[in-house]
Order: C-alpha cells, then structure tokens, then sequence
C-alpha cells in the first residue's frame, strides 16, 4: 500500500491532465487551473527539502569544525537577514529586501555569471585547434558568431559578419537543434509515460518500507 | 533607514542609493578577485550570495503561493486575489498533501512524502505530453517540412530561400541519423551520420559564441558599473558614461 497509493495517484493526476487536453469544457477548464495551482502549493511545500537540506549541511560544517566553517556563518547569516525582511516586512519595492535584491542579489549574481567569460575564453584558446574538418567548422561557427555579435565587426570590409552569423543561427543551427529536440521531445514522452503508468518509480524512491 | 517597510533614505548622512552602489561596487570586486585565486574575500562573497538568493527564493515562495495561493483563499477569502465569497475548501488538499512532504523528518512515517511527489510527478507527466508532442514534435516538423523551390507572389523563384529549406531538412535527417544508433554508421547510414556530425558542430560552435558574448556582455555591465556609477562617487568622472546623451 505505501507504494500503490502513490503510483495510483500519480497515475490519476497524469491521466487527468492528459485528457483535460482534448476535453475544452468549461468544467474541465476550470480543473486544470485548480489543479495547476495545488502542484504549485505543494512544490511551495517542497522548497523547504531544499532548505532544509542547505540548512543541514552548514550546520553540520559549523558543529564539526570542518575546514571554512566560517563560510558556512556567512551563509546561514546572509540567509537569515534576507529571510526575515523579506517574512516579516514584505517583499514591496522600497523595501530592505528589495533594497537587498537590487543591490546584493543582483550585482553578485551578474558578476558571478560573467566571470565565466574569462574562464570560457581561455578554456577555448587552449582546446580550439583545427585538428579535423568537425574541429574547423566548430572553430569557425563560434569565431563568426563572436565577432558578428560586436560592433567592430560591421568595419570589416566585404563581409557581413553580423549577417552570416543570423544565417548561422537560422539555419544550420535550428537544423542541429531540432535533432536534438525531437530526441529529447520523444524521449520526455516516454519518460513521462513511464511515470504516469508507474513503470518509473525513481523519484518513489524515498521513504522506507514497501 | 528608517523602516524595513517603507521607502528607506539614509544611514549616516549618506543616502541609501550611494550605499547601494558601494556595497554593489565592492561585491562585484570580491567576486573579481577570483580571477587573481581563490581567497576569502571571493569565498565570502560567494556564500553571502548563496544564503540571500536561498533567502529571497524562500521568501517569496512564502509570500506568492502559500500566502497568496493556500492561506489568505482559505482562511482570508476577502483578502484573497480575486477575493472569494467563501472559503475555498478544496485547498486543503493541497495544504494536506504539502504538508505529507515534511514527514520525510520523521523516519518511521517517512513513505508519506511519497504522496506529494507521486501527485506532482503525475501531474506534470500527464500536463507534459500533449504539450510537448504539439510544440517540440508537430510544430518543428511542420517548420521542417518546407517547399525546396517556393515562389514568390509574382512567380519568381525564391532559390536561396528554398537552399536554405533544403539545408534545414538535410540538416535535420542527418543529425535524426547521427542519433540513431540501431543501424551500425557504415555506408550511406554512415556519410549521413556524418554530415550530421558537421551540423552538430557548426550548431555547438554558434552556441558557444553566443554563450561567450552573452558573458562578455555581462562583464561589460559590470565594468560600466564600476567605471560610471561608483567611481563619480568617489570623485573620479569619467565622461557621462554609455547611456548618457
């Protein structure tokens, strides 16, 4: 029963969200926004693993003195701050937690993110070789892409750099990429079939007993 | 800073823009200093931004669903988004079942989270299947399928348009072939598997780029940053910066 009473369900919410796709009733309509908004409030629910989870092993860090404990204060700290203005006095612009947002979140976040330019630019001078034809034609789509995507570009003569690289993008890109998609597309299908039939049960996989 | 609700102005004389701008200014700096090795400068940098982006997610998960979707349409009906007439009763299944989630802590009732997972696992298994067939399957093929010789309203012959479909529907087939590996890549299944090898490549190249020049692009937000919005607050101008003008 610990594991039939969740496939059942699973299979019950599956197949009812997969019919109410060929059933436009106003009824129906109606049901699936409801039952749209429950998956949100459990997933809402479900945040809290996560945090818990985050929660679990800085503590453990700080009660165990392992190497950059310290680190795990700052976190935990930072978490709390932004938790409590954000709980107890709302999320509005003009707000700490906006305040903190606009100023902390956001700034760490972008530079995070472009400090991969560095590490992505030399990782590409470094294995960038035109070794083969496959090695040439990748070399050559990021070179043209790259370059069609600055200003500077449009001074080089008798070239349009900036449209090669849409016509790279329109057509030899989405050709590869559909590939893929259909692959993948086919492949959520089958997976997502195997949920709902219970024939996937991995993510069951918590809890003890049968 | 006179409330956490209100409009905050100041602390110490200084207005709470130009604070923002020196904390921004000196994050962005911890974050940089990665680049010359790991320090703890850059290491307290990085978990301040784990714990507020866990923060600011669980705060506003708190505020948008279960306070806007669970609690105010169930107890509060009148403050709820529309408001209600009545108590939507029916949310306490979904209260129930998130709640089961929490059973996890407690090993000996631990199988009851499986219900919530189940329900969602389901439900976005079964949401997911019409709607990937319809977009990823039947509205790419449909693009794929294109005449090879289209003409123009006045009958010309769009040649270039049609090489350009022609190419779209060898790419596709020879990358399909590429992937399909229940026939060994000899002969012709073989030229074609590599042909789509030579897309994939040129596709994995442009995503490169364009992966490049989207950090590259962030690096020079920041760098304006720095350049046009802290240094003036320290005296130093240097000309009215990108947007001005």
């Amino acid at each position: 029963m610990r594991l039939q009473i969740p496939i059942a369900m699973g299979f019950l919410a599956g197949v009812f969200m997969f019919v109410q796709f060929f059933i436009p009733h106003q009824m129906i309509k109606a049901s699936f926004k409801d039952a749209l908004d429950w998956a949100i409030i459990v997933g809402g629910f479900a945040l809290v693993l996560g945090l818990g989870s985050l929660f679990r092993t800085h503590v453990e860090k700080i009660r165990h003195r392992r190497e950059g404990f310290g680190y795990s204060f700052v976190t935990l700290i930072s978490f709390a701050v932004m938790f409590v203005f954000g709980i107890v006095w709302k999320t509005d612009p003009g707000t700490v937690f906006d305040w903190l947002f606009m100023n902390v979140q956001v700034p760490l976040e972008a530079t995070m993110f472009s400090l991969l330019a560095f590490f992505i630019a030399s990782a590409a001078y470094r294995t960038f070789r035109a070794r083969s034809v496959e090695a040439t034609l990748l070399l050559l789509a990021a070179v043209i892409v790259m370059l069609g995507r600055v200003p500077i570009s449009d001074k080089i003569p008798y070239l349009n750099l900036h449209e090669i690289t849409e016509w790279i993008m329109m057509v030899p890109t989405v050709a590869a990429k559909r590939g893929i998609l259909f692959g993948v597309a086919l492949g959520a299908v089958a997976t997502a079939l195997r949920i709902i039939l219970g024939l996937e049960r991995s993510h069951l996989g918590g809890g003890g007993g049968q | 800073m006179p409330g956490p609700t209100g409009p905050i102005t100041g602390i110490l004389g200084l207005s709470t823009e130009i604070i923002g701008i020196w904390v921004a200014a000196l994050l962005t700096l911890a974050i940089y200093s990665f680049l010359y090795g790991d320090n703890p400068v850059y290491k307290v940098a990085e978990h301040i931004f784990v714990g507020i982006s866990a923060a600011y997610g669980a705060a506003l998960t708190y505020h948008l669903v279960i306070i806007r979707r669970l609690f105010d349409p169930l107890f509060r009906p009148d403050l709820a988004q529309p408001p209600l007439d009545a108590p939507k009763i029916s949310l306490i299944i979904p209260g129930l079942l998130g709640l089961l989630i929490f059973s996890r802590f407690i090993p000996r009732y631990d199988w009851l989270s499986r219900w919530p997972i189940a329900f969602i696992m389901g439900l976005y298994a079964g949401l997911s299947i019409p709607r990937v067939i319809q977009t990823n399957i039947l509205k790419q093929m449909q693009a794929t399928i294109a005449p090879v010789l289209p003409v123009d309203a006045g009958g010309q012959y769009l040649l270039f348009s049609g090489f350009e479909n022609l190419l779209l529907i060898v790419g596709v087939v020879c990358t399909l072939a590429y992937f399909y590996f229940s026939l060994p890549h000899r002969g012709v299944m073989g030229g074609l598997s590599r042909v789509g090898i030579w897309f994939l490549m040129i596709g994995f190249g442009a995503g490169f780029g364009n992966t490049v020049m989207a950090r590259i692009s962030l690096l020079i937000g920041r760098i304006q940053f720095l350049l046009y919005e802290w240094l003036p607050t320290i005296g130093i101008h240097l000309g009215a910066g990108p947007g001005a003008g």
